[in-house]
């Protein structure tokens, strides 16, 4: 039962990008390490903040909304 | 099931009784849903589309971390469910109900699961193979450049369209209502504490933000509720119809400048949660409440006399209730947005066909809502004051010479009931619809708190209406900086603070020009954008299903070309019949040159009231205005079904046609082979 609701909350929480910040440093974490040449920026995932403000502007560039 | 669906389906179109429950309604429903998605969607994913589990999808190939990203199937559900239901489905079968219930009901069943759902599903397949490309840039890659223009133009003027219709809505909810006018004004500084929280306070964290909004958004309906009985401040939120309109029209332009972060994304929030627990709660109510269909089945207006707006059941139940049946706007979401989600093409079916089930089911209960209530009652709130009257007693006597029993006395103690001053004429479909909620509500969860019952149902429409105001004017302003930055490369930068005032100042200015004559027009207004927004939705799902069915013969699948074509051939009759009537009908109430005609020759003579004839000649402008926008649609409807036959037509005879732009296959690393 607690695994079916902790499932669920997860789900709930991916649904509403509650933790798309989390999914964005793990993505970060797999495909962005150890790669030669790359600047030392580039390493460095954005903040909290920063992910969030560009990941909301990006969101609402293009037709989200129906009728 | 099928005995079930069946003997469901029957019961509905054979009861000729007093009344029928509307769990018929669900349970055929149901069964043609699950019957439907079991066996044709199946069919079709296997044997016309050949699904490939095993291939990369675009969200798995160029998997970003941001945009792309391979997503369980759920949650992309969740994600393009909220995204293709907005108020069309609510709004568009409460008007049909005019009709009676049967031809509302089939057409959203029928349609669903043989248009609608099979548009957004091959949409949806198309798009997902094409990395994702939109509707548009498909148009032009597959079609031509025509093709790929009409879409775009397409898209524009139902944006346009669909927000004036929609405002226009909400303002008729709001006008001398000093609650709903109160508590829809809360959700604006309520979206902003949302935002700032979720931005400055602590970034990123939604669930928390949200939760504090829909909160707020309850005590604003409650507290909407105080300020109608206040005295000193009631007055502040009492407005006319066109104060309203320009208030709209001020925000829908604020809304379109100021960041995202602050109204819009916020917003967006609270009415998806709104929305989703709204709709789950009427579900509910309506299983518990099993409440009675008190509409006949047909009505007399199915000769095109109908009140809520004029033309006969043929083609105009079809361009009445276009979400909830088939919508073109659900391509542009099917394609580009959420096939850079899709982490397998199997899921296809679900969230393409699934969601379009679920949001006909939607429109079902929209139907049950509005025919709950009685027929008198139903046409004493949803008729303008042009066709029945403005006076209560005058409404009365003309709704029952129609034969259908409502008396003065019962409108004023339901106004009373639900805190409203007056019940009568508030057209647009949202009171209505929130009389049916309240009163099914309350009967399932409580009389004594209709008005608030009705309240939130008001306020449930409105947020999410207006989300759909300041998302569709910002994409229009983006589609327009796009357009004037192939003139003046300047314009096209989405950043420069003038070309995003001029551009959201016209794009407001077009939909306003709308919203300001359908407030001022004694008919309502509603009567003649409502079958133009219905018309323009229709063209885009033709335009959706000419793509669609152009690919599908380039794929050498001519043999299952029907699963596109028997749609596209039944909206372009709908579509060009009902355009030719709205334009050439003698009927004023129906078409847009009489009605001018009719309205001119009226004011030469010197026979309307002044009041009328102040407002005569921009209303004759318009409806000619409407004519010419109506012929452009159906032209350009035609342009593109034209082009897409001369493709196939040069494909049959081996000649050389665009070459299909499907993106080789890749295997998937993320499935177990």
């Amino acid at each position: 039962m607690l695994e079916k609701l902790k499932a669920f909350w997860r789900y709930v929480r991916r649904l509403t990008g509650d933790d798309a910040y989390e999914q964005y440093l793990k993505h970060f974490a797999d495909n962005h390490t150890n790669q030669e040449g790359l600047a030392e920026e580039a390493l460095i995932p954005l903040s909290r903040e920063a992910f969030f403000k560009e990941w909301q502007d990006k969101k609402w560039k293009g037709i989200k909304r129906c009728c | 099931m099928l005995v079930l669906g069946v003997s469901a389906v029957s019961a509905i179109a054979l009861n000729r009784g007093e009344s029928i429950s509307a769990m018929w309604f669900i349970t055929a429903a149901l069964c043609i849903y699950a019957i439907a998605y079991r066996f044709y969607a199946a069919w079709i994913a296997a044997t016309v589309l050949v699904i490939d589990e095993t291939r990369a999808t675009p969200a798995e190939r160029l998997d970003n971390g941001r945009d792309f990203i391979p997503t369980n199937k759920w949650v992309v559900f969740g994600h393009h469910f909220a995204a293709i239901a907005g108020p069309g489905p609510l709004v568009g079968p409460t008007l049909a109900a005019q009709f009676g219930y049967l031809p509302g009901t089939l057409w959203i069943l029928i349609g669903a699961v043989l248009g609608g759902a099979v548009q957004d599903m091959v949409t949806l397949f198309f798009s997902t193979r094409r990395n994702a490309r939109s509707l548009g840039q498909m148009a032009r890659d597959e079609i031509g450049p025509i093709g790929g223009a009409a879409a775009l133009i397409g898209t524009f003027l139902i944006m346009i369209i669909l927000i004036a219709v929609l405002g226009l809505v909400v303002v008729n909810a709001m006008k001398h209502s000093p609650w709903a006018t109160s508590t829809v004004a809360a959700t604006i500084p309520i979206a902003m504490i949302v935002g700032f929280y979720m931005r400055n306070f602590r970034p990123g964290r939604v669930l928390e933000a949200s939760t504090l909004g829909v909160i707020l958004l309850l005590l604003a309906v409650a507290g909407g509720g105080w300020i109608e009985h206040n005295e000193s401040l009631r007055g502040l939120f009492d407005h006319e119809g066109l104060t309203l309109a320009w208030v709209i029209i001020a925000y829908g332009f604020a809304a379109a400048v100021m960041p995202v972060w602050l109204l819009l994304a916020p917003r967006d929030y609270l009415s998806t949660f709104v929305k989703l627990g709204t709709v789950t709660l009427l579900a509910v109510a309506i299983i518990i409440l099993q409440p009675h269909i008190h509409m006949p089945a047909l009505t007399q207006f199915t000769d095109g006399s109908g009140p809520i707006f004029g033309g006969k059941l043929f083609p105009f139940v079809f361009i009445t209730i276009a979400c909830g049946a088939i919508s073109g706007f659900h391509a542009l979401i099917s394609s580009g947005t959420t096939p850079k989600l899709l982490a397998n093409e199997r899921d296809i079916r679900m969230i393409g066909y699934g969601a379009m089930l679920l949001e006909s089911f939607v429109a079902i209960m929209a139907m049950i809502a509005a025919t709950v209530l009685e027929p008198g009652v139903f046409f004493a709130i949803n008729s303008p004051a042009g066709v029945v009257g403005k006076e209560a007693i005058d409404a009365v006597a003309k709704i029952n010479s129609w034969g259908f029993a409502v008396s003065v006395e019962q409108m004023n103690q339901l106004a009373k009931d639900m805190g409203e001053s007056s019940l009568f004429a508030r057209t647009g479909g949202a009171p209505s619809l929130a009389v049916g909620m309240a009163s099914i509500f309350g009967n399932a969860f409580g009389k004594s708190m209709l008005a608030l019952w009705y309240h939130f149902a008001i306020m449930f429409e409105a947020i999410f209406i207006l989300t759909t105001l300041d998302a569709g004017t910002r994409v229009g302003r983006f589609m327009l900086q796009d357009m004037l930055g192939n003139i003046w490369p300047k314009m096209g930068r989405t950043s420069w603070m003038p070309s995003v005032i001029f551009t959201s100042a016209l794009v407001v200015a077009g939909w306003g020009y709308f919203l300001y004559i359908g407030v001022i027009d004694p008919n309502g207004g509603v009567n003649i954008l409502w079958p133009l927004f219905g018309i323009a939705n229709q063209m885009l799902a033709a335009i959706a299903l000419c793509v669609a069915t152009g690919i599908l013969v380039k794929s050498g699948k001519s043999k299952y070309v029907w699963i596109t074509g028997l749609p596209l051939v039944w909206l372009v009759i709908v579509t060009s019949t009902a355009a030719w009537q709205k334009i050439f009908s003698d009927d004023v109430r129906v078409g847009f040159l009489a009605a001018a005609n009719d309205l001119a020759a009226k004011l030469a003579a010197g026979v309307l009231p002044p009041e009328k004839a102040a407002v005569a000649p921009q209303l004759i402008f318009n409806q000619q205005l409407d004519a010419y926008l109506t012929m452009f649609f159906v032209a350009v409807l035609w342009v593109v079904i034209i082009d897409m036959l001369y493709v196939t037509y040069k494909y049959m005879l081996g000649k050389p046609v665009l070459p299909i732009t499907e993106v080789a296959r890749e295997p998937s690393r993320l499935v177990e082979s």
